[in-house]
């Protein structure tokens, strides 16, 4: 496997990475011939994200024939390679990857251009582990909300919520988004500053709300891709578009909190979803968070919470994203 | 008790936002008093602070184009408040370039002061960000400790030299020491010194001007004093600091009057905007 992107696409790839570190720690890699894709989910398994790079995105794409590849490393040791962004642009010409099973390594190589002919190559082999694919089950036609929107409006929306905040809320109604802080402790709450922001249906390019439910989730991690990275999106791609998706296949209660567990036995995120898609031209970012859905008035609580393991699944089918 | 407000000039937002931002940098919290004219920071010397107090006055018809209150009672026609300036300043950040801001006091899980910006958007419908900033509605029994101050009995008035040349002095001098003397007589003339075993600098600025106060008791008090007789006070050296670094604005005026050995008090005059800053020296 070798793949070499070249110009500006060097930072986009570096980027998307900086962004994966935000939610998880450890980087997945998976290829096939269609495609190659970074994956991270947080070690709570409750936000997953996802970017597919397309062919068109390399200068070269070769993946041996029939071959698809699968390892995970930590994050950090990726991020490395790709230390400044802000010199990457003027120094980087291209970045070649290169999968070497027999050294169970894989090979990134900066080609940076100097003033002089001499031309610098720096050579970072990082070790990788085996592991299974991740993926995200997730049906993104079964959304009985979707929403569409210019990433600028996120990134709007978010600017009003300090960094540092945890929680969020998010519900929607057929014309609305709302958007609060979240504070769950009695005592913070005669403290803590509330903030509400509220946007309308026609400030989205898609909104379809089937289903009036709101969902809490960890506001790092839907900055994650709308902080710094993904404004630069928009200007070295085209055509990027957010699109959420929201899904409360099984509305449940509410008690349960709004960080699904630690520990490994326990039972798993709750199935209310938020999933959201970034697409570019050449390539596509979808992240998907889990959240609990506030309970509407009319469900009862005998209705009992069905739990299911969505992450880590074996399967290899890309069939849902 | 109510209190509604509305702003809709961005010169006046940015300008209240800057005030704000200048309370923020003195203290985490401060006492709001709304009267029909006026809105004033309060801060009271207490020993929490260090001794250091604070009298912000803004003239109300300046900033905002709807105004309305009604205070505790009909004969004490004002509501007090203890807020932290800084969610009232994160508040105002991002509504910078609001279509407008609504300031009233609601009572939601607990008293609070909400803040909502209408901001432009990217349709017909605005959007709407609403703070909720949760005060302390400060009982009447208690308002004597936020009284306006009484102008001091001070032994000098100058003006001050240019606030940036006083905040580089200043803070080059945190360094060496922790305190600082600050002396001026009525011939314009300033020195800003510290002295510690090791070394001793002093800063001298020359005709800065004093102001004519005019005021009958001072007027006699600095007929009579010899004018290159200094009048001096030691201070710890972060207040003073932490009073110029906070200023966002040059101020129209910046004037300081010294209380020989007792207190310094710095007086900075905006157009709508006063600022005192009380600093008591120490031994």
């Amino acid at each position: 496997m070798d793949y070499v992107a070249t110009g500006s696409n060097v930072k986009v790839l570096a980027k998307a990475i900086h962004s994966l570190s935000r939610i998880g720690e450890e980087l997945y890699f998976e290829s096939t011939g269609r495609w190659l894709a970074l994956r991270t989910v947080n070690s709570s398994r409750s936000a997953f994200a996802c970017f597919h790079l397309c062919p068109l995105f390399f200068q070269r794409f070769h993946t041996p024939q029939g071959d698809s590849f699968r390892c995970k490393m930590p994050i950090k040791s990726v991020q490395a390679v790709f230390k400044s962004l802000s010199s990457l642009e003027k120094t980087v010409e291209k970045c070649r990857i290169e999968w070497k099973p027999e050294q169970s390594q894989l090979t990134f190589t900066l080609h940076c251009k100097m003033c002089s002919v001499l031309g610098l190559l720096k050579t970072h082999n990082l070790s990788f582990q085996d592991c299974e694919s991740l993926q995200a089950v997730f049906d993104k036609e079964r959304s009985p909300n979707v929403l569409r929107a210019q990433p600028r409006l996120l990134v709007d929306t978010v600017l009003h919520f300090p960094p540092s905040l945890e929680e969020v809320t998010l519900s929607v109604t057929s014309d609305r988004m709302w958007l609060k802080n979240h504070v769950e402790d009695e005592s913070d709450q005669s403290q803590a500053m509330m903030t509400e922001l509220y946007l309308s249906s026609e400030e989205f390019e898609d909104f379809v709300v089937t289903l009036a439910n709101q969902h809490h989730f960890c506001l790092k991690e839907l900055s994650a891709p709308t902080a710094p990275p993904p404004d630069d999106f928009m200007c070295d791609a085209h055509g990027l578009i957010p699109h959420c998706y929201g899904t409360s296949e099984i509305a449940g209660p509410s008690t349960q909190i709004n960080q699904p567990p630690r520990s490994t036995h326990a039972p798993t995120p709750p199935n209310h979803r938020l999933f959201s898609c970034f697409s570019l031209s050449s390539s596509q970012f979808r992240s998907l968070f889990f959240g609990s859905v506030l309970p509407t008035p009319s469900q009862g609580t005998s209705q009992t919470l069905q739990g299911q393991d969505v992450l880590a699944s074996d399967s290899e089918d890309e069939g849902s994203p | 008790m109510k209190f509604r407000s509305k702003m809709i000039d961005v010169g006046c937002l940015n300008h209240f936002t800057r005030v704000v931002n200048t309370i923020t940098k003195l203290n985490k919290t401060c006492v709001l008093r709304l009267t029909p004219d006026n809105l004033y920071f309060v801060l009271s010397g207490k020993v929490a602070n260090g001794g250091v107090s604070m009298w912000c006055e803004l003239l109300q018809v300046n900033f905002f184009d709807e105004y309305q209150i009604e205070g505790v009672s009909p004969d004490a026609n004002e509501i007090c408040l203890e807020v932290a300036p800084e969610n009232l300043s994160r508040a105002l950040k991002t509504a910078q370039n609001a279509k407008s801001v609504k300031i009233k006091l609601t009572k939601k899980h607990c008293p609070c002061l909400t803040l909502a910006a209408e901001l432009p958007s990217l349709s017909s419908v605005s959007r709407v960000v609403t703070h909720d900033i949760p005060v302390d509605v400060i009982p009447r029994r208690l308002w004597h400790d936020y009284k306006e101050p009484s102008m001091p009995d001070f032994d000098v008035s100058i003006y001050l030299p240019p606030l940036k040349t006083m905040k580089n002095v200043v803070d080059r001098m945190k360094n060496l020491s922790n305190f600082l003397v600050i002396e001026a007589n009525l011939s314009g003339e300033m020195n800003l010194k510290i002295e510690t075993d090791l070394v001793s600098v002093t800063t001298h600025f020359k005709d800065l001007g004093n102001p004519p106060w005019g005021d009958d008791a001072s007027q006699s008090r600095s007929q009579s004093r010899d004018p290159a007789a200094m009048a001096h006070a030691r201070l710890d050296i972060k207040k003073l600091l932490q009073f110029l670094m906070g200023q966002q604005v040059n101020p129209s005026k910046a004037m300081c009057n010294i209380v020989h050995k007792r207190i310094v008090h710095l007086i900075f005059l905006h157009e709508d905007v006063s600022l005192q800053y009380f600093i008591p020296a120490v031994a």
